[in-house]
C-alpha cells in the first residue's frame, strides 16, 4: 500500500524543526567552510596526538565495562530469581542521579591517603586520577543506561524465541548469547552509544583527573589559544568519531529484523546453589560503589549544614531545578515523537537525515553547545529588533537570550538524541504487520500513531523521559551560561562549590541532585513493575 | 496523550517567552538597578551586593559563571546586552573582554586613587578588586631553607621528580607563564617549562588544594599555589586541611629581584551597559575601605587598595615584594604561553 504524500508545510515545518536541533553539527561543520585554523601545524606536532589516543582509550575502556556491567546485570534481574532481586532492579538505577564530576571529587575524597577507606585499608590504595580512572568513574555513573534500556528490551522480549532454543537443547549461556543478546541489541548498541557520547562530551571528570581528552583540548584551544576556528574544527573530530560509531552500528543491522511478537517471556528462573549469593553480591556492588558510598561521604560532608535544607533558598534551588528538567523532558520527547514517528510513516531520505543530524548535540563538551546557543539566539534577537526598528517600531530588547526559553532550548538539543534513540530502538520492535494490517483497516498514519504507536511505546517513552529528566537536573554549562539573572539550580550551586575545592559546603546541593534523581528512578521502577507484575500474573 | 503533549509543549514555549528578560534599555522603569555578570562565585559576592543595595537603594541582579562564558555571550548579546559589570577572577580574561570591545572606560578619582596603577588598565577599560600571588609552597623537613627561591630555580635538576603543579589548562600557570615569558623572553621560558615538566613528581592533576595536600603526604616537596588556596585551608573547618597547611611552608619567590607573580580579580564596565552610572557607583563602592577589607577577607586574598587591613592569616605571612610588571601583559602573551606549555609537553 502506498504512502500518501505529507502535505508540504508539514515537510517543511519537520526540516525547520531538525535545523534547529541540529545547530550544533551546522556549527561544527560551517567552522571548515572559513579554511583550515593557523593552529593545526602546532596541533598536530603536540598535542593532538594524546588528545586522540586519551578519547580513544577513555572509549573503549568505558564502553565495554558499561557494555559488560549494564547487559549482565539487566540480563540476571530479567532471567532469575535471588535474594533481593527485586530491590536491586530499581537499585541499580541510582548512579543514575549523580553526575559524573562529582563522583569523581567523592572518590577522590574516599580513596585520599587521609580519607576514610586508607584508614581502615591494610593496604596503599590506588591512585584513581589518571585514565584508567577516570574510565572507572564513568563506567560506574553510566552503566546504568545500558542497564535500563537492555532490560526493558529483555523485558519486552518474546518468550517464544527463547523457548524454541531451550527446545533445541541451548544451555543458558548460549541462549542468551545466541538468541536474547542479538534480540536486544538495537537497544544495548543505543544505550552503548549513549554512554560513548557522554564519555566523549565529559570535561568535569577528565579535568579533575587531569586527563587531556579532546573535549578538554577544544576548551584550551578555544579559550587558551583564542582559537575559536580550530576548537571548532577539533570539535568536528568529536563528531566524526560519533558519526562512524552510528554508521557501524546501522550497518551491521541493516538486514536484521528485531521485531517480536508479543508473547510475555516466560517464568523467571531461581538460582540455585553458591549462584544466588553470588548474583546478589555482584549486582549490589555497582550500586555500592557507584551510589551509596559517594552518598554516604556526601551526607558526612553535608551533616553540618543540614539546617539550611529547608530554606526558602534552597526549596527554590530545588524549583528550579525541577522545572528546567521537565520542561527539557517534554520538549524532547515532543520533537522526538514527531521525527521518529514521520520518519516511519512517511520514510524519505530527507527524514532520515534530519534523525541522524539531531544527535550530535550530545557528543558536543555542553560549553561549546552553549556558546552555540550564545550565537543563534544573539543572532535571532539582532534580527529581530533590526526587522522591527526597520518597520518603525521600537527596539523589544533581548527576547530570547537570557530566558528560560534559553536554558530549554540549549538542554533539548543537548538531549535530543536520548528519545530519539530510545523511541527508534522501540519502533524497531514494532511488527511492521501491525502497521498494514492498521492501515488496510482504513487507519490513516496519524490515528495508526495515536491509537496503536503510542501506547505500545509506553515503556521507551518513560524510559527516555526518566534520562532527560535526570541527565538535565545533572546539567551544568549551558545552564550555567544561559540561565536568566538570579535564577540558580542545584547542579549550579553544586558546582560553583565544588569548582572552588569547597567540596563540604558542595556536599548539600549535590544530595539534593542525587535525591531529585531518585525520585523519578522509583516512579519509573514502580510503572515497570507493574508491566512485569501483569506479564507474570 | 496527544493533546497532553500539545498543551505540555505549548506550554513550555510559552513559559520561555513569558519569562521576564531583565529590564534592559527603557531607561524610566530601569532607573535604580544594575545587572552584574560575575566570574566570582555568588557566595563570595553576593553578601557586598546586598550591602550597595542597602546603601544606594539600587537593586543588583547578578548571573555567575565561567568568565571565558560569560565574555561569549556579552558579545553575541551586543548592543541590547542587559549587562552593566563585568566581574573575573583573573586579569587574563579581562584583557579578553577590552580586546573584544566589550567594556567602556570608567574613570574616575576616587578609583584612580583606590586602585594601584600596576592593578588597572592603564586607560581605565577595568579595575583590580584584589591581589593574590603564585607562590611556592614547600616541606620544610625536606628542603633547605635557601633553595629553591625563584621561580627559575623549579627548572633545576636538583628537584627531579619533587614538584607538584596543576594542569596547563588552568589560567593561573597561563599566567604565570606569560609572566615569565614577559620577563625572561620565550626561548628562555620554553627552557625553563621542559626543565619543569622533568621535574614533576606526578602528571599535573587536582587543584591547588590538592598540590598542597600532595607535598604535606610525601608525594613531592614542592607545589606552585595561589597565596588564597593556602589561607583557604589554614582556616578550613575541616581539620585534615587544617593539618597539612600546617605541615607546609610558604615561600615567597624572587624576593631578591622582580617579586613574586601576582594576579587580581577585577572589574570593569560593559561597553552597552543599560546603567553606566551605577555601574560605576557599585565598581567605586567595591573600592571602598570597607568593601576592599570584607571582599579580600572571605577571598583570602589581599586588598588592592593600600592601608587597608588583612586578614590575621596574612598578617601572620608578613610583608612580600610583588612582581610590579603591568597585568595587561599577562593578557598579551596569554595565547603564546598556552603553545609554549604544549610543546614543553606541560600537560
Amino acid at each position: 500500500m502506498a504512502v500518501t504524500a505529507a502535505p508540504a508545510w508539514r515537510s517543511g515545518a519537520l526540516v525547520a524543526l531538525a535545523l534547529a536541533f541540529a545547530l550544533p553539527l551546522l556549527v561544527v561543520l560551517g567552522s571548515w567552510l572559513a579554511g583550515p585554523s593557523g593552529n593545526w601545524p602546532h596541533l598536530f606536532s603536540t598535542v593532538l596526538g594524546d588528545y586522540a589516543l586519551n578519547s580513544l582509550v577513555l572509549c573503549l575502556l568505558t564502553g565495554t565495562g558499561t557494555l559488560v556491567v549494564g547487559t549482565g546485570c539487566a540480563w540476571l534481574v530479567v532471567v532469575y530469581r535471588f535474594p533481593g532481586r527485586r530491590i536491586l532492579e530499581w537499585a541499580l538505577l541510582l548512579p543514575l542521579a549523580c553526575p559524573a564530576y562529582l563522583i569523581a571529587y567523592t572518590w577522590t575524597g574516599l580513596l585520599a591517603l587521609e580519607g576514610p577507606l586508607q584508614q581502615w585499608a591494610p593496604f596503599p590504595l590506588p591512585d584513581i586520577r589518571n585514565r584508567e580512572g577516570a574510565a572507572m568513574m564513568l563506567i560506574l555513573v553510566l552503566y546504568p543506561y545500558v542497564y535500563l534500556l537492555a532490560r526493558q528490551a529483555f523485558l519486552t522480549q518474546s518468550g517464544t524465541a527463547l523457548d524454541v532454543a531451550r527446545t533445541l537443547g541451548a544451555g543458558a549461556l548460549e541462549r542468551f548469547t545466541r538468541v536474547a543478546l542479538p534480540l536486544a541489541r538495537p537497544a544495548i548498541v543505543a544505550g552503548v552509544a549513549l554512554v560513548l557520547m557522554e564519555t566523549l562530551a565529559d570535561y568535569g571528570t577528565v579535568k579533575y583527573f587531569g586527563v587531556p581528552t579532546l573535549s578538554t583540548g577544544i576548551y584550551r584551544t578555544w579559550f587558551g589559544l583564542g582559537d575559536h576556528l580550530a576548537a571548532a574544527q577539533l570539535a568536528s573530530g568529536l563528531l566524526f568519531t560519533m558519526f562512524v560509531l552510528l554508521w557501524l552500528e546501522r550497518r551491521a543491522r541493516r538486514h536484521r529484523r528485531t521485531d517480536t511478537d508479543q508473547k510475555p517471556p516466560a517464568e523467571r528462573q531461581p538460582l540455585t546453589g553458591v549462584a544466588a549469593p553470588a548474583a546478589t553480591v555482584g549486582l549490589t556492588l555497582p550500586v555500592l560503589l557507584g551510589f551509596v558510598l559517594p552518598a554516604l561521604q556526601l551526607i558526612a560532608w553535608a551533616a553540618d549544614d543540614a539546617g539550611h535544607l529547608l530554606s526558602a533558598e534552597f526549596l527554590e534551588l530545588i524549583s528550579n531545578s525541577l522545572l528546567i528538567a521537565s520542561l527539557t523532558a517534554l520538549t524532547t520527547l515532543a520533537v522526538a515523537l514527531t521525527l521518529v514517528s514521520s520518519h516511519r510513516l512517511l520514510p524519505t531520505g530527507l527524514r532520515r537525515l534530519a534523525m541522524r543530524a539531531v544527535a550530535f548535540g550530545y557528543a558536543m563538551p555542553g560549553t561549546v553547545l552553549a556558546v552555540g546557543v550564545v550565537w543563534v539566539l544573539g543572532w535571532l534577537d539582532g534580527g529581530l529588533n533590526d526587522t522591527l526598528a526597520g518597520l518603525g517600531f521600537s527596539e523589544p530588547g533581548l527576547v530570547f537570550s537570557g530566558t528560560l526559553f534559553a536554558v530549554v532550548f540549549a538542554c533539548s538539543i543537548r538531549f535530543l538524541t536520548i528519545p530519539a534513540q530510545g523511541l527508534e530502538a522501540g519502533f524497531a520492535r514494532l511488527s511492521p504487520h501491525m502497521d498494514e494490517a492498521a492501515r488496510s483497516l482504513g487507519g490513516r498514519p496519524w490515528s495508526l500513531f495515536r491509537r496503536i504507536h503510542l501506547p505500545l511505546l509506553r515503556i521507551p517513552l518513560l524510559t527516555s523521559a526518566l534520562l532527560v529528566f535526570v541527565d538535565t537536573l545533572k546539567e551544568l554549562p549551558a545552564t550555567l551560561v544561559l540561565r536568566p539573572f538570579d535564577t540558580n539550580t542545584l547542579a549550579v550551586r553544586a558546582f560553583e562549590l565544588a569548582s572552588d575545592e569547597r567540596l563540604a559546603d558542595a556536599a548539600l546541593p549535590a544530595l539534593a541532585i542525587l535525591l531529585a534523581g531518585i525520585l523519578p528512578v522509583a516512579l519509573l521502577a514502580r510503572s515497570l513493575g507493574n508491566r512485569d507484575d501483569a506479564h507474570h500474573a | 496523550m496527544r493533546w497532553t503533549l500539545l498543551t505540555l509543549l505549548s506550554l513550555t514555549l510559552l513559559a520561555g517567552c513569558d519569562q521576564p528578560g531583565p529590564e534592559t534599555d527603557n531607561g524610566e522603569a530601569a532607573a535604580k538597578e544594575v545587572n552584574v555578570y560575575s566570574a566570582r562565585k555568588e557566595a563570595l559576592i553576593q553578601p557586598l551586593l546586598d550591602r550597595f543595595t542597602e546603601k544606594t537603594g539600587t537593586e543588583v541582579n547578578l548571573i555567575t559563571g565561567g568568565a571565558d562564558a560569560l565574555i561569549e555571550r556579552m558579545e553575541s548579546e551586543g548592543e541590547h546586552s542587559p549587562a552593566d559589570l563585568l566581574l573575573t577572577v583573573d586579569a587574563g580574561r579581562l584583557y579578553r573582554a577590552r580586546q573584544a570591545d566589550l567594556l567602556q572606560k570608567a574613570d574616575s578619582e576616587t578609583l584612580r586613587n583606590a586602585v594601584p596603577e600596576q592593578y588597572r588598565h592603564p586607560e581605565g577599560y577595568w579595575h583590580g578588586l584584589s591581589v593574590r600571588s603564585r607562590v611556592l609552597v614547600v616541606a620544610p623537613d625536606r628542603v633547605p631553607a635557601n633553595a629553591p627561591s625563584r621561580y627559575a630555580d623549579l627548572a633545576d635538576e636538583r628537584w627531579q621528580d619533587r614538584i607538584c603543579i596543576r594542569s596547563s589548562n588552568n589560567i593561573y600557570n597561563q599566567s604565570l607563564v606569560a609572566s615569565l615569558i614577559a620577563h625572561k623572553g620565550e626561548e628562555a621560558t620554553e627552557q625553563w617549562a621542559r626543565g619543569l615538566v622533568e621535574n614533576m613528581a606526578r602528571s599535573p592533576q587536582g587543584g591547588d588544594r590538592d598540590q598542597i595536600l600532595a607535598v604535606a603526604n610525601d608525594l613531592c616537596d614542592i607545589a606552585v599555589v595561589n597565596t588564597y588556596y593556602l589561607a583557604m585551608m589554614h582556616n578550613s573547618d575541616d581539620q585534615t586541611q587544617r593539618e597539612a597547611a600546617e605541615q607546609v611552608a610558604l615561600r615567597w619567590p624572587n624576593q631578591n629581584d622582580r617579586g613574586a607573580h601576582v594576579n587580581i580579580s577585577g572589574a570593569g564596565v560593559a561597553r552597552h551597559a543599560p546603567h553606566p552610572e551605577q555601574a560605576r557607583a557599585l565598581l567605586e563602592f567595591l573600592v571602598n575601605d570597607e568593601s576592599q577589607q570584607w571582599y579580600a577577607e572571605v577571598n583570602n586574598e589581599y586588598p588592592v587598595k593600600e592601608d587597608v587591613a588583612i586578614s590575621e592569616t596574612l598578617r601572620e605571612w608578613g610583608d612580600y615584594k610583588a612582581d610590579d610588571l603591568p597585568l595587561v601583559r599577562l593578557g598579551e602573551n596569554n595565547d603564546k604561553a598556552v603553545r609554549l606549555m604544549d610543546r614543553a609537553g606541560w600537560q
